[in-house]
């Protein structure tokens, strides 16, 4: 069963210059290997493209259960150049919560939030 | 029983509330309340405005109603105070304090200011390369506005082995103004990176204020924060080895929970295992996080490796102007009407032979947000903003932005919402670019003063 991320991770984007992190936290530790094995940085960046135009680094927590993807060239140039409304990126997080995600029917209660699963 | 130094914040930015500064001031029981006031460009933006305007101090601009809003609980409770409110004139700042010490007739009152991390006129030669691009500094020769380095704690805490009771600094980094206490109160040395990497990455999770304690968190029926209008800023209890609690106020808003903690852990940080900081290189990778009261986590097995031998630089340029301006629309065709409003809009900049670097036309409500990442088939909104932003070289180009945009009103769409033309529509692009220089060229300087 696929369903968005946002029923298993959440998350938090920070900037620096024209980098911006986003962290993805595992709600429950069962969904943490899911999240590791199926969002790679390839896939975190084709899920930006458009956006992010440099290299994705991904950094892993296995004791926090959480992500850390740093991308480069997210921020049109930096914070002070930018023309985004939104020039520190601090939505750009809410881009990974619409990432699909398999997940075992046998995890299925464990998700989190209202809406369609 | 354990010793504990309860420090608490009273500022993540510029711009932050005071109310949470004082609610932790006067409930907080606190040993310290440290205050982090800066952006990136706040201190270029100081330097433009001291240049148009020789009667602005330099400091912070709120330095005043922080000021009184915390003095007198601080006082009455024997709260220190660290803050990097100086700005561009630490001193000026200090000499502000004091002032206000003897309103509160507070007598014999130390305050310290730290400077040393400006260093403008020397830039060029104290570095190398910029960090982002590669390119050398000196390519930037025309268009500095201001250089200052990253400060660590240690000045801070110099100051406050003297006898300061508010120490008022210009840039320092972020964490160490949170971790100059516990260095000075548990007597850990500049080089114990085990220690110092524990501190740095306590001051990483306070130095953003609300954001440990359920602020740019809430997500409804995902991630509920009760009172969210009612946030407080943290407290941390930190033990002589560098183990805390995170905690706040009881009985104001918000919630710090592993969950909030986690967010603020991986803020604005890129390797977890190597957050470079210039006291220490922070490893929040063995952190361990554990609820153990309401809205109390404790934090343990931060870490920390050697400093580095450089310290971080950051470098304010002139870079041009931004013109920006909106208009509106809204019911069945919303999106139709903007998009010939956009088309209009890219014609009369040919007309007008707009000479901009990037311009940009959004429709704020579909794709203003996330641009080229919107879904093709995101439903059309009922409302519309259309905004328009451009950048250019020159101030005349980037008015050009919100004249073009006047001409909407009875020139352009049918069932056109506008705004009165307010005076903002242009503003200064300061670009901040980074580079290193080695630690020891930079020697900080503290001067006291006393109510």
């Amino acid at each position: 069963m696929k369903v968005m991320l946002q029923h298993l991770a959440h998350c938090r984007s920070g900037d620096k210059g024209n980098t911006s992190n986003i962290s993805v936290i595992a709600y429950e530790p069962e969904f943490y290997p899911l999240l590791k094995e199926q969002l790679t940085a390839e896939r975190f960046k084709a899920h930006y493209a458009g956006v992010v135009t440099g290299t994705v680094t991904r950094y892993e927590v296995d004791g926090l259960g959480a992500l850390n993807f740093v991308a480069e060239g997210a921020l049109g140039g930096g914070v002070s150049r930018s023309l985004c409304l939104d020039n520190y990126g601090k939505s750009l997080s809410s881009r990974v919560l619409a990432f699909e995600i398999d997940v075992p029917d046998a995890l299925r209660a464990k998700l989190h939030g209202p809406g369609p699963r | 029983m354990t010793r504990t130094v309860r420090i608490g914040a009273g500022s993540a930015w510029w711009g932050d509330r005071i109310e949470p500064a004082a609610l932790n001031a006067a409930q907080g029981k606190l040993d310290y309340l440290c205050f982090e006031t800066m952006a990136e460009a706040t201190i270029s933006a100081a330097q433009v405005r001291k240049r148009r305007d020789p009667s602005f101090p330099g400091y912070d601009t709120y330095l005043d109603d922080r000021m009184r809003a915390v003095l007198p609980p601080c006082l009455a409770h024997g709260t220190r105070i660290v803050t990097n409110q100086g700005w561009i004139n630490p001193d000026g700042a200090a000499q502000r304090i004091v002032h206000w010490l003897r309103e509160l007739g507070a007598k014999g009152v130390k305050v310290a200011a730290v400077n040393g991390s400006l260093i403008t006129d020397r830039v060029l030669e104290l570095t190398d390369r910029i960090l982002e691009d590669g390119r050398p500094t000196r390519a930037l020769k025309d268009s500095i506005v201001s250089a200052e380095v990253y400060l660590g704690a240690e000045p801070i805490v110099e100051a406050l082995q003297a006898g300061a009771r508010i120490v008022v600094s210009g840039r320092v980094a972020d964490p160490s103004i949170f971790m100059a206490p516990m260095m000075y109160e548990f007597g850990w040395g500049a080089l114990d990176h085990a220690r110092l990497g524990a501190g740095n990455g306590l001051g990483h999770l306070m130095e953003c204020g609300a954001q440990v304690t359920g602020g740019y968190f809430a997500d409804p029926g995902f991630k509920d924060v009760p009172d969210p209008w009612n946030l407080a800023f943290p407290i941390v209890e930190v033990e002589p080895d560098g183990s805390a609690v995170l905690t706040k106020v009881a009985g104001s808003g918000g919630a710090v929970t592993p969950m909030t903690v986690k967010e603020q852990l991986f803020y604005e940080v890129h390797d977890p295992a190597n957050y470079i900081t210039p006291d220490v290189v922070v490893d929040f990778t063995a952190a361990r996080l554990e609820q153990i009261g309401p809205d109390r986590v404790r934090v343990t097995g931060l870490s920390g490796k050697p400093r580095t031998p450089t310290l971080k630089v950051s470098i304010g340029c002139t870079e041009g102007f931004i013109g920006e301006d909106m208009f509106f629309y809204a019911g069945p065709g919303a999106l139709r009407r903007a998009q010939l409003a956009r088309r209009v809009l890219e014609e009369r900049f040919r007309i007008v032979k707009l000479d901009a670097e990037e311009v940009r036309i959004d429709f704020l409500g579909l794709n203003a947000i996330h641009g080229a990442m919107t879904p093709p088939d995101a439903p059309e909104p009922y409302e519309i903003a259309v905004r328009v932003a451009a950048r250019t070289r020159t101030r005349e180009e980037a008015n050009k932005v919100g004249r073009e945009v006047d001409g909407m009103a009875v020139s352009g769409i049918g069932m056109t919402g506008k705004r009165v033309p307010h005076q903002d529509r242009v503003r200064e692009i300061i670009g901040v670019w980074s580079s290193l220089v080695p630690r020891e060229k930079i020697v900080p300087s503290i001067n006291y003063y006393e109510s």
